[in-house]
């Protein structure tokens, strides 16, 4: 067996999403709140990959195949968001867009 | 120990030092665009574990769609927004930012005892994998037969998603009254 168990890859994941989820939380810019959305995305792409590596069937790997094409249209609707938030010339701060409409 | 494994070791330990690195980097840089550049790295470093992991397909989707084409949209509306702009971390009183950091380290330690627990009995990896294991034509064949639902539902998201980014993202020339301009 080559390389640490698949235990320390779901610790990595683990990390990578708290980290996410701290990110959404503390910060208020809504283009960094992607992001760490993005980080908290890939940290359950790491364990659903490790866990296919553990089970052997590549199940786990088309999984997270499906989450990254979801974090794509997530992409799509959440920059949308802000782009029209800066065309309405709303400041990029999401403690300002408590609703909808200017 | 082997050669191998040592080199394996050290593959793996650059790549999760670069990985958190670039999350926390993700999380505590001010500006924008150096988290969106911190989050390419730790992309990439993920697709370092993809590939120990034998998930080659996946790790080049992550590299080529991923890092490649998702951040290059992140960018572009970073660079439209204007990056030099300065939000400042949090807005709320000073327990917000403490309980959040709280919250996720709790988070954190919640899933480590999982992992821990289960470290001990049901989490040996077989050695061997097939050799074609995460080639393409192997998770294609899963993708396009057992989980051909799931394909089909991606489809329509992304053409969703694709509609509301055209809609959110259009200019409207005529005003209507009442509704959002």
């Amino acid at each position: 067996m080559l390389g640490p168990a698949i235990a320390w890859y779901l610790v990595v994941g683990s990390a990578i999403f708290a980290i996410g989820a701290a990110g959404v939380m503390l910060r208020r810019n809504p283009l960094i709140m992607l992001l760490s959305l993005e980080l908290m995305l890939n940290g359950a792409n790491l364990v659903l990959i490790a866990f296919a590596r553990l089970h052997n069937s590549p199940g786990g790997q088309v999984f997270a195949l499906a989450v990254m094409a979801v974090a794509a249209a997530e992409v799509v609707v959440g920059l949308g968001l802000v782009v029209a938030m800066a065309r309405r010339k709303i400041e990029i701060d999401v403690d300002l867009l408590s609703r909808l409409r200017k | 120990m082997s050669v191998g494994n040592i080199i394996v070791w050290i593959v793996w330990i650059a790549a999760a030092a670069a990985c958190i690195g670039s999350a926390l980097a993700v999380v505590a840089l001010r500006n924008a665009l150096y988290s969106a550049l911190a989050l390419i790295g730790n992309l990439i470093s993920l697709a370092v574990f993809y590939l120990l992991l034998s998930a080659e397909f996946v790790a080049a989707a992550q590299v080529l769609i991923y890092a490649g084409a998702v951040m290059v949209m992140f960018l572009f509306v970073i660079a439209y927004v204007g990056w030099d702009k300065d939000i400042a971390w949090t807005g709320g009183p000073r327990w917000q930012t403490l309980g959040s950091v709280v919250a996720a380290a709790a988070l954190l330690c919640e899933l480590v005892v999982v992992i821990v627990l289960g470290a001990a009995n049901d989490l040996k990896r077989t050695d061997h994998v097939s050799a074609n294991f995460g080639s393409a034509s192997s998770v294609g064949r899963v993708f396009m037969s057992n989980h051909l639902l799931a394909f089909e539902v991606i489809s329509i998201v992304l053409l969703v998603a694709a509609i509301g980014g055209v809609i959110l993202g259009a200019q409207k020339q005529r005003r209507r009254s009442g509704g959002l301009r």
